[in-house]
């Protein structure tokens, strides 16, 4: 049995009113990948931020054994300069920077007075190589891809001498493409000796990285599952694991839907970039969504999805946007106008919850009612009864998690955030609902419970286009799908006739013709 | 084919520059056109003049300018000023002067009054500082609270009389100059401000703090997570900041030969406005020593055209508001369509 690197004893770590961390044991071999999987709120982040000082010593029980050593990290630094690195979920580059100064920022190189720029530059050089970057490291961050931002933070934990590299969520902001390359970089690494934690929701990388996985539930370590051998353990072996139970069906069947006449049509669409005039974002697409339908687009991230939803949603991305659009058959010219969407019942569910989404510091009830506050008001004031009412039926109806809907958005889970979200649209009473991403960041349970909203919805006769750009998703739950790449439609499959491959292969050879 | 292309990528270049910095070449423009309608516009005078006025603002908006690109402003630079210039006031009176108003002091050396008005400046930034970082009170507010503590006790120690009689080696040295080419001086301040200016470069570019600087405006989390240590480059930020005001208002004092606690009012608008045109964004982890001089430059040749034209003084209040908002909108403007 190889040496272990990093044993984590018995830690608990309790904030006010609860206990995060339950006696959690852990146990990282040297030269391994090792996977912490669990819903949001298990704990993992929790007992990253334990391992890497960040919630310093003192402030949790248990130890933390290192190498040997039982180790006592105060801050940050302290576990650094052992070589414990984490990358965080979020990245962490300064835009306005280059690349160079973001890896060396706070392990600057040089004089103690001034910093050597020039050793600085052609370091980070060497370390950007070794990620397979060819960017000089003189460039500004803001302008390369997330990609390769993703990348310049590994190279910045590879200055660090990292011996154990923790990654939070690598791909969570990555097309397809750009993780499986850093999952193949993460196995090179793993050759050259070097040990990773990997904290990630999609199983399917967990399966396809990881030496061994552990299980982390309610703030406790469930299971340690072995990944060692060549058969890849299932996802639904994970899945088991992290929810309790089996689950033997992802996707919620839709039953008894009958699908009706096209309500949404739009055709010959073409929207630019707003400050870049010149470029098309999205480029001559028509497409039409029929009620009680859910429609798919499927497409890579930058592919216009999002730009697309926006544009027809009261114009609210980008400018000089062509072509005709139908409700219901007949045209409509829309205003460049958000509240002239909601009155042409369309509703657009924004993939960024928290920033364009939700107002964080609200409660549940304000956010609720925020889009269609004329149906609980009169003469311009709002009845609290009645939205007190309405939050509650929706809390009902949608199964938000909280004691009372007073209790501030910010405060709850991704998966309830996201279903207050949806709240808030729903009430708004649309007919055409864009979601775009429903599902982003949100754990399987909370998952399989949006999925039966947007069946709901469809029984209830809305026509619903769900952009996504994870392939099992879209395959799940569309009835019809559209594929999308630079900014045009490449494809639209049947649900039924369409397969994760014949999908990838219309987007590869869409980007070959172009 | 490539000539013209690259002919049109110079043009488009300097279009670029242009609609980038707007207000600085609009007054480039209006003070060509000033010059050439205003007798005495384009004199070597003028230009001894707009320069040492420069110098001074030139001080403040250095050490706004750490502020401003960590998101925080500092609407105190003013009042610390004035209060710097009414202890180097009281300190640098004659010791014969009848109008003394400390007689306990004997006349003190001009080198150790600098010396006490700067650790006075240090302690009023290492106050702001504090209640920034360590309080979490955003600066706005802060720096709005501090500033009116500040005039509230320049105030008191000036008995609310303007401060005068100070030793004729204050006056004559900070006032001092050197050459004279038809009117033309090199006035000292100039020089003290190129030594702040070069020492500021140094920092903004070449040292920890600065990049800590940066960073911390650009994305204060991946600052904190880099192992920056935020609160104390804060700190030191708004205590750099103090020290910067209380030269600057040494300065001040011996240069207009009199000091009041009203010194210094409004200055913070002005140093904020400099910075600004100079290209330093009010969101944060942009701007240059250089830019900032630029802005300060143009902002003192706008008071000075406005000046020559003459506009009615109180006018020019109204055309500097103007100015300021101006400034805010097109960086804010840069800003949004970026998003």
């Amino acid at each position: 049995m190889a040496k272990i690197l990093l044993e984590m004893r018995n830690i608990t770590k309790t904030f006010p009113g609860v206990k995060a961390l339950d006696n959690v044991n852990f146990k990282v071999e040297e030269g391994e990948i090792h996977a912490l999987v669990g819903e949001n709120g298990a704990g993992k982040s929790t007992l990253m931020n334990v391992l890497s000082g960040i919630y310093p010593y003192g402030t949790y029980e248990g130890d933390i054994v290192y190498d040997g050593n039982v180790c006592q990290f105060h801050n940050i630094k302290d576990s650094e300069k052992l070589g414990i690195v984490i990358i965080h979920q979020e990245l962490a580059l300064v835009p306005e920077m280059t690349i160079g100064e973001n890896m060396y920022l706070g392990n600057e190189r040089g004089h103690k007075l001034a910093i050597d720029w020039n050793t600085t530059y052609s370091e980070a050089d060497k370390y950007l190589k070794m990620v397979g970057l060819s960017e000089s490291s003189k460039v500004q961050v803001k302008n390369i891809g997330t990609g390769k931002q993703q990348l310049v933070e590994i190279a910045k934990a590879l200055a660090k001498k990292a011996r154990l590299l923790i990654l939070d969520e690598p791909t969570s902001s990555l097309n397809e493409e750009d993780s499986r390359a850093l999952l193949d970089l993460m196995l090179e690494f793993k050759k050259q000796g070097m040990t990773m934690i990997i904290i990630s929701h999609k199983l399917n990388e967990v399966a396809y990285v990881a030496d061994t996985i552990t299980v982390v539930r309610d703030g406790a370590t469930i299971e340690t599952i072995d990944n060692h051998g060549t058969e890849q353990v299932s996802e639904e072996r994970i899945i088991k694991g992290m929810v309790g139970r089996e689950m033997t069906n992802r996707f919620p069947k839709r039953e008894g839907v009958t699908i009706g006449d096209v309500q949404l049509e739009i055709n010959n669409w073409t929207v630019h970039h707003p400050l870049y005039p010149e470029r098309k974002v999205v480029d001559d697409v028509s497409m039409y969504v029929r009620k009680g339908e859910v429609v798919g687009i499927y497409g890579l991230m930058g592919a216009g999805r999002t730009e697309l939803a926006m544009s027809i949603f009261g114009q609210s991305y980008g400018t000089n946007i062509s072509g005709e659009m139908k409700i219901d058959g007949k045209p409509v010219k829309m205003k460049k106008s958000e509240a002239d969407a909601i009155k042409h019942k369309i509703a657009y569910v924004t993939e960024d919850r928290k920033g364009n989404g939700l107002v964080l510091s609200q409660s549940i009830k304000v956010n609720t009612s925020l889009a269609h506050l004329d149906a609980i008001s009169s003469h311009t004031v709002i009845d609290g009864d009645k939205e007190y009412a309405v939050a509650e039926e929706y809390r009902d109806k949608l199964k938000i998690k909280t004691p009372t809907v007073e209790q501030l958005v910010g405060n709850l889970s991704g998966g309830n955030q996201q279903k207050v979200l949806l709240a808030k649209w729903m009430f708004a009473e649309p007919d055409i609902m864009l979601l775009d991403e429903p599902t982003r960041g949100i754990d399987v349970g909370a998952k399989y419970e949006i999925y039966c909203i947007i069946n709901d919805l469809a029984a209830a006769g809305k026509s619903v286009v769900m952009i996504s750009s994870e392939l099992p998703e879209v395959l799940g739950m569309s009835d019809r799908i559209y594929i999308m790449n630079e900014g045009k439609f490449v494809g639209e499959m049947k649900a039924e006739e369409a397969t994760q491959e014949s999908i990838m292969a219309v987007i590869l050879q869409s980007g070959r013709g172009a | 084919m490539e000539a013209t292309k690259t002919q049109e990528s110079f043009v488009s270049k300097l279009i670029k520059v242009i609609t980038r910095n707007p207000i600085v070449f609009l007054l480039l423009i209006a003070a060509i056109v000033v010059g050439c309608l205003v007798e005495n516009f384009f004199s070597w005078a003028n230009l001894t003049n707009l320069l040492s006025n420069t110098a001074i603002r030139f001080l403040i908006a250095l050490g706004v300018s750490g502020c401003l690109i960590t998101k925080g402003t500092d609407l105190s630079a003013g009042r610390q000023v004035g209060f710097a210039a009414v202890v180097a006031g009281i300190m640098c009176q004659r010791g014969d002067y009848n109008g003394r108003l400390w007689k306990f002091l004997p006349e003190m050396n001009i080198g150790l009054v600098f010396v006490i008005v700067v650790l006075v400046g240090l302690f009023w930034g290492l106050i702001n500082g504090l209640i920034v970082s360590k309080l979490h009170v955003p600066p706005f507010i802060a720096t709005l609270g501090t500033q009116t503590i500040i005039y509230g006790i320049s105030l008191v120690i000036s008995d609310a009389q303007p401060i005068g009689g100070f030793q004729k080696i204050y006056t004559t040295l900070i006032n001092g100059r050197i050459g004279n080419v038809r009117g033309f001086h090199l006035p000292y301040l100039l020089f003290v401000a190129a030594v702040f200016g070069l020492v500021f470069w140094f920092i903004y570019n070449k040292m920890r703090f600065g990049k800590y600087m940066y960073a911390i405006g650009g994305n204060d989390i991946a600052a904190e997570v880099s192992g920056v240590n935020t609160t104390r480059t804060l700190i030191r930020i708004y205590t750099t900041a103090g020290i910067m005001y209380a030269v600057a208002g040494y300065l001040l004092a011996a240069k207009s030969g009199g000091a009041s606690a009203s010194m210094g009012q409004g200055y913070e608008l002005e140093a904020i406005a400099g910075c600004t045109i100079g290209g330093v964004s009010t969101t944060g982890g942009i701007g240059t020593v250089p830019g900032i001089l630029i802005g300060v430059l143009v902002f003192e040749l706008l008071k000075i055209i406005l000046q020559f034209l003459g506009v009615n003084p109180y006018y020019n209040y109204v055309v500097q508001g103007l100015v300021i908002v101006l400034a805010v909108a097109l960086d804010i403007r840069k800003y949004i369509a970026k998003k």
